[in-house]
């Protein structure tokens, strides 16, 4: 099999009434010299990018996403903590303040359509000395100017009540109940896919090389040879929205690479702490906290080290270090024995400290930058204020008349009761089969995931968690391959990790025997 | 409804300890048996391991270990009141015993055994686990997946392969890999010998001039899609590394055999206690856990070097399992704790029934030449050239429970084993017989 034949540079238009497999992995598709015309064209797909699309995908237009990545979700976003803040952090009258506390509001009913797990767990910055006692209060008074509701603090008693499990040494906590934890890359694509749903278009392995303007439409380029033309272009490129705002002659100063480093526990530990758990923040980060995630488990970090790259996402022993034994003093209770995975992630750290928004092009280019923490709680009241943007630039569409915000549901077959699991067993005896035996994630999932728009173990393992769990894919690796290869219509040499050159595996058996060399 | 399955005797799993157990504990009288496997058939992963060695001790032969399974497999099949459910995944299993398993036609079904043998196996500690730094590219694989990618699918992960940790898995696809024509770089381990079997050194590694690095570890992996080298280096006594002896090797894959761990979830939803050493269940002779009539045999219960002894084990625990099943319950009188000893990493089982002839399952905590293995400081047995990769078998028998009520009186509630080294009589059987 040729290399060229590899499965990237598809789109994806997501049909659910008869989607299969509309993005015709199986052959080269020729985007040589092939363009498109969009009304709108938001470039980067994290989960800024995917909520603007899917905020345009409610009107009466055509928009498309240009993700460089194979999959959504796959920069900024997928390495994100997953916290939905309450906005006490940030100082009043900021972008971050305004659109956190607003879009911490909007997760609920977001998150209801789109069937993506979501709880208010609560946050809760703890003190240990009279010191950071005083910060506290600061942050609870600037709490009640951002408009925080329910926010308490709680003394030494009050606080170990709720959290038995944190250091004795703490001795006073800001509680902000409104505080969430989500899962970041699950909302990321079930905004892609709920938008696609919706009409809009979502190229994934499609990377700008650069854009014009010709007077009246954007015309851009990208990697795999295909253009576009659109009358409005968003930029959220996150980590490298600045180099797109160079391409619009923006002069801006460059976005800061912060890496982040974040350790996972088993689920065993996961009812060690309910609330997410703050230190004092440093003057660059929120610090390193104790993190329920939405899936159950604990993870810890992240460490904030500003770097001259965007692209360093090694984990290292100096980070562990610094975080374990950061948590130890929240946490004490935590064992580094119990860790099953580690990831890092690259921030796109803002010139300014508060989201920007700039505009060129008389307002028909907007450019997003600087979108760190807390974006991902703002990114639903980010894509509203976008569209306010398009809409002062002239852009008047109306509302899209049959536009369902709802997603169909997922299957979370370990989550159902024994009546549920007979039942989706018996319309699809698919979900009788295990395949992550960690997790429990059945066969019928997996094909679901990919149906849904997975074309790689990571992006089935991000939607089911498939080899997600202690044996972090050491069982079912093979068989994801094996699905996925037979979903696809593919080979299994064909797979990837989470594409790019990520290839699972090399040759088939006895073929380096015979001097083939299949991958090089 | 739920389909209700009521039976004498149920066995989770169909590995080696599952049809062993299964064999077993119809000779012993079960009226009927069943066996519920995750997978499309049984044998477990005996399947993907095409090399031969198995069955040396069991069955004098040298058998590959799809030929040791079928040594089983037909006697299984053929038995009609053993009845097999393939593909079927246990979901729940509570402390009463009922089971709740997911099967391909059935759909949800739950079983009512009147005894229970837990033989689910075990799996492979992870990178995770290790906490290894560096990027997280594609082309790391613990050494059975990539045995069954090789073995099972007909593919190569990859062409150039550094392994890490000595474990027997690791060993036996080095030479796997080198034999598919890929290029095996470095076998790495971090203790000052290897983990795996003397036999496997030999064969596996030495025979094909594959270096192994001891006292060493992976400190970084390299590359952003695919695994493109690693960074190897030497570790001071506590495994830390020691700065200035880093190697760079270009590699495309790094395979993981960093040892096994039981595959205790089922096991800890029943409640049963598990044993910190072993992290399997605390057993007795019979090897019946603390929850009556659930019994525990092979890589669950603790990590095996040798397939047979696997069997042994599980022939154990499936005749137990019959015999509880047939009399409808437990006669427990107080049992004795053993407690490891010097030199003794773990020993099973954990507790006796007083009187009870049986043999110790044991390891020991580092190579030593010459051990008297010692029961409430009544000798055993003596035992040459031990290492912790090895497990030691030793019988306890009649007369020394004569000689520990000789010396302790009445024998008390806890008894320690020892592995007490003794001075060796010649300087030849210091011999090490692996390169540094």
């Amino acid at each position: 099999m040729e290399k060229f034949l590899r499965c990237r540079g598809y789109l994806c238009t997501l049909d659910l009434g008869s989607f299969l497999h509309s993005h015709i992995p199986n052959e080269e598709v020729k985007w040589l010299g092939k363009r498109s015309h969009y009304d709108a064209i938001v470039i980067g797909g994290g989960v800024v990018g995917t909520a603007v699309l899917r905020t345009l995908a409610k009107l009466e237009l055509s928009a498309a996403l240009l993700e460089k990545e194979t999959e959504v979700g796959w920069g900024v976003t997928k390495a994100n903590s997953g916290i939905v803040h309450s906005g006490f952090h940030s100082e009043p009258g900021t972008w971050k303040t305004k659109l956190s506390v607003l879009g911490n509001q909007m997760f609920d009913q977001l998150c209801e359509d789109l069937d993506v797990p979501f709880k208010r767990n609560g946050m809760m910055l703890v003190a240990a000395t009279p010191e950071e006692e005083e910060i506290i209060k600061h942050y609870y008074n600037q709490g009640l100017i951002n408009g925080v509701e329910g926010m308490e603090i709680l003394d030494q008693k009050a606080l170990h009540q709720l959290e038995p499990n944190l250091s004795p040494q703490i001795s006073m906590a800001l509680r902000a109940p409104s505080g969430g934890i989500v899962l970041p890359f699950e909302l990321a694509s079930a905004q892609a896919e709920n938008a696609a749903a919706n009409g809009a278009h979502v190229y994934t392995d499609m990377e700008v090389t650069d854009i014009d303007y010709n007077g009246s439409v954007f015309i851009i380029h990208t990697k795999q040879g295909m253009s576009f033309t659109s009358e409005y272009l968003i930029n959220s490129a996150g980590l490298y929205a600045d180099e797109l705002a160079k391409m619009c002659n923006l002069d801006i100063e460059p976005i800061i690479p912060r890496k982040g480093e974040e350790y996972l526990f088993d689920l065993k530990v996961g009812d060690i702490v309910s609330h997410t758990i703050f230190p004092v923040p440093t003057p660059t980060s929120k610090g390193i906290l104790v993190i329920p995630t939405a899936e159950g488990n604990i993870m810890i970090g992240p460490t904030a080290l500003e770097l001259p790259y965007k692209d360093d996402v090694t984990t290292t022993p100096q980070g562990f270090e610094e975080i374990f034994s950061s948590t130890q003093e929240l946490v004490p209770g935590l064992n580094r024995r119990d860790i099953i995975t580690s990831f890092a992630g690259v921030r796109a750290g803002s010139p300014t400290g508060d989201f920007i928004f700039q505009l060129s092009h008389d307002g028909k280019g907007v450019h997003l930058r600087g979108i760190e923490s807390p974006g991902l709680t703002a990114a639903p009241a980010i894509a509203e204020h976008v569209l306010t943007l398009l809409k002062d630039a002239g852009l008047e569409k109306p509302a899209k008349k049959d536009f369902n915000p709802r997603r169909p549901r997922v299957v979370r077959f370990n989550e159902l009761s024994d009546e549920e699991k007979a039942e989706v067993i018996q319309k699809n005896p698919l979900y009788a089969h295990v395949i992550c035996r960690c997790e429990t994630v059945t066969e019928g999932e997996i094909v679901d995931a990919i149906r849904r728009g997975a074309k790689t173990i990571d992006g089935v393992k991000f939607r089911t968690r498939a080899g997600m769990g202690r044996c972090q894919g050491g069982f079912c690796t093979p068989y994801v391959v094996d699905i996925l290869a037979r979903e696809l219509g593919v080979s299994p040499l064909e797979i990837t990790k989470r594409g790019g050159d990520s290839y699972l595996l090399a040759a088939e058996a006895k073929a380096l025997l015979k001097g083939g060399t299949l991958c090089d | 409804m739920t389909k209700v399955i009521e039976t004498d005797v149920a066995i989770i799993g169909g590995g080696p300890a599952g049809l062993a157990a299964a064999v077993s504990a119809r000779k012993a009288g079960a009226e009927n048996v069943v066996i519920i496997e995750r997978h499309h058939e049984l044998g477990g992963i005996l399947q993907q391991c095409i090399h031969n060695g198995f069955g040396l001790h069991r069955f004098r032969e040298e058998l590959t270990g799809p030929e040791y399974a079928y040594r089983f497999i037909p006697e299984v099949w053929d038995d009609p009141k053993i009845d097999v459910y393939l593909n079927t995944m246990v979901l729940d299993l509570a402390k009463d015993q009922s089971i709740t398993a997911v099967h391909p036609s059935h759909g949800l079904i739950t079983l009512r055994p009147k005894a229970t043998v837990l033989a689910m196996g075990c799996r492979e500690r992870t990178r995770g686990a290790l906490n290894i730094p560096g990027t997280r590219p594609a082309g790391v694989y613990t050494a059975g997946a990539a045995q069954r990618f090789v073995n099972m699918d007909g593919f190569m992960p990859g062409k150039k392969v550094v392994i890490l940790g000595s474990g027997d898995i690791g060993l036996i696809m080095a030479r796997r890999f080198t034999l598919e024509g890929a290029e095996v770089k470095a076998v790495v381990e971090v203790m000052p010998y290897p983990a795996g079997l003397t036999r496997n050194i030999a064969q596996c590694l030495e025979d094909f001039d594959i270096p192994l690095y001891l006292r060493s570890t992976v400190t970084k992996v390299h590359g952003k899609d695919r695994v493109e080298g690693v960074t190897v280096s030497q570790v001071d006594d506590a495994w830390q590394p020691l700065p200035g002896t880093e190697m760079h090797i270009p590699c495309d894959t790094l395979l993981l055999s960093v040892g096994l761990l039981p595959e205790n979830e089922l096991t800890q939803m029943a409640d049963v206690p598990l044993d910190s050493r072993t992290q399997g269940a605390v057993v007795d002779q019979n090897r019946q856990t603390l929850i009556p009539g659930i019994f525990a045999a092979g890589n669950v219960l603790h990590v095996h070097d040798l397939v047979d002894y696997v069997s042994e084990e599980a022939e154990i625990a499936g005749r137990a399992a019959a015999e509880y099943a047939l009399r409808d319950g437990d006669t427990r009188q107080e049992k004795i704790t053993v407690i490891p000893g010097e030199n003794v990493s773990y020993v099973l089982p954990q507790r006796l029934d007083p009187d009870a002839e049986t043999e110790f399952y044991l390891r020991v905590t580092k190579p030593i030449d010459r051990i008297t293995i010692e029961l409430g400081g009544v000798r055993l047995a003596v035992r040459r050239l031990v290492r912790p990769s090895e497990m030691l078998k030793i019988r306890l028998r009649k007369d020394h429970w004569e000689k520990l009520k000789q010396e302790n009186g009445e024998t008390s509630l806890e008894l320690v084993l020892d592995a007490k080294a003794q001075p060796v009589p010649s300087p030849r059987a210091q011999r090490e017989g692996v390169r540094q």
